[in-house]
């Protein structure tokens, strides 16, 4: 009986868990769609090449999910910190290229 | 030829060899292009932490190196020293300390193509999400580590031989990224780590920000156990919300944490309170299904929910304060934390 009541909570409280998250997108997906959109016209418009996307929009995806940026980053070691954050965050190449050229521009 | 001179011989060789490389190490800062010039990060603090009434004061210092050699190469590494005062206990009044000073990792990253990067030394073992993102003092949320940080991680969370890890996908809808690893069993203090294999894969969708992922782990030494797990974080960019959330499953145990990090306003870098303030709240919970002292597992099933608040000063300065209650069948028990951590970043010279 114990046992039988462990499981339901526990396949009760893992079904809304999943629910919740799987639910969240939908609310948020036409507002970041559009936030893209805005994002990618200002760095066609700053020049960047259109395949590699916008250096802030990447440093806002990958940079921020685990840290604030911080405050400022001397231009001596963009690089580093560029190459440094390629192999924590996994980041490709092109990737990499487009964050560094947002850095340098800071 | 005796047997002396051979060995003097064989010694000069491993001798010039290394000398070589030190000096071509060395030299390589020489040619770097100016924004790769080594740095030195990290953070300091000083954290309490109270369970149960006794309270325990940690002054910690962590820094990080990371030093580019030539185009394709980078040294990096962590390093924790820390103190930490605690009650005697036994009914002895005052306090009492402990040291301790260890490498998280030290390890050479070769760049050797867009979509991989090979990794050699001490690393941190590619499981979950916690491990590799959450562990500095200056990124974590919550003082504390979740309580089922240690299933999957392999005992030191560290693991020494070689990975290869990257993005095999990339495009604007989605990216694939993937770690996989192997380590020796090492007794080095410094290293210490235990024979295992294992990775990483994660779907990451950038315009929801949403990423889904699976670990996975095994044990190569003594009783060979598997170990596995499930992440999902998705942080919003119309939301000044964040969700991060993790499942491991171990041989005698399993659980998973939730955590949601709230913030006033969308501008994280807005000045006073509204863009400072983040109130934190997670959820845990443990299930365990036969006894193991050494799985680093609350022994029983427990519960935990801990509320935090977080505030961003200027200047790269954080306190944080939180409140956990944990339920278990062994007691239940209040845990209050508090730290101030500063986090530094710089060239390890100065440019002309």
């Amino acid at each position: 009986m114990n046992l039988q009541s462990k499981y339901r909570n526990r396949i009760f409280a893992s079904c809304c868990t999943g629910l919740l998250l799987a639910a969240l997108p939908l609310f948020s997906a036409q507002n970041t769609q559009q936030k893209q959109q805005a994002l990618a016209s200002q760095s066609q418009a700053a020049g960047a090449p259109d395949h590699e996307g916008s250096g802030e929009e990447k440093f806002q995806q990958y940079c921020s999910r685990c840290h604030r940026a911080p405050q400022s980053i001397s231009p001596r070691i963009a690089g580093t910190v560029v190459r440094h954050m390629r192999v924590r965050a996994s980041l490709s190449a092109q990737d990499e290229r487009a964050i560094l050229r947002y850095l340098s521009a800071q | 030829m005796s047997g002396c001179e051979k060995i003097l011989s064989i010694h000069r060789g491993a001798i010039s060899r290394a000398a070589t490389f030190l000096v071509a190490v060395c030299a390589v800062p020489l040619f770097l292009p100016a924004q790769d010039t080594p740095l030195i990060s990290g953070g300091v603090g000083f954290l309490t932490s109270t369970t149960g009434g006794n309270t325990t004061y940690i002054p910690v210092l962590s820094p990080v190196l990371a030093a580019p050699l030539g185009n394709h190469l980078l040294v990096e590494s962590r390093a924790t020293l820390l103190e930490s005062f605690f009650p005697k206990g036994n009914g002895q009044p005052g306090y009492t300390s402990a040291s301790f000073k260890g490498l998280s990792y030290l390890q050479l990253d070769y760049l050797a193509a867009p979509h991989a990067t090979i990794v050699a030394g001490e690393f941190l073992t590619p499981f979950g999400t916690y491990n590799e993102r959450l562990t500095p003092i200056w990124t974590s949320n919550f003082e504390s580590a979740p309580l089922i940080f240690s299933a999957g991680t392999m005992g030191t969370a560290s693991s020494v031989g070689g990975m290869i890890r990257g993005d095999a996908v990339s495009t604007p809808n989605v990216s694939l990224s993937y770690a996989g690893y192997f380590s020796a069993s090492s007794k080095n203090q410094q290293f210490n780590a235990e024979r295992s294999a294992g990775g990483r894969a994660s779907l990451f969708f950038p315009q929801p920000r949403l990423e889904i992922g699976g670990s996975y782990g095994r044990r190569l030494q003594d009783t060979h156990e598997n170990f596995a797990g499930i992440h999902l974080w998705w942080e919003p960019a119309n939301v000044p919300v964040k969700f991060r959330s993790e499942y491991a499953h171990a041989p005698h145990s399993e659980g998973y944490w939730i955590e949601s990090e709230f913030r006033l306003t969308h501008d994280a870098d807005a000045p006073g309170i509204r863009g400072g303030f983040a109130p934190v709240i997670r959820w845990q919970q443990t299930f365990r299904s036969s006894p193991d002292p050494t799985d680093g597992l609350p022994s029983a099933n427990t519960r935990r929910p801990d509320f935090g608040l977080d505030y961003h000063f200027p200047h790269e300065v954080r306190i944080n304060a939180s409140y956990s209650r944990q339920f278990s069948s062994t007691g239940d028990v209040n845990i209050w934390e508090t730290g101030i951590v500063y986090r530094f970043l710089f060239p390890t010279w100065r440019g002309k």
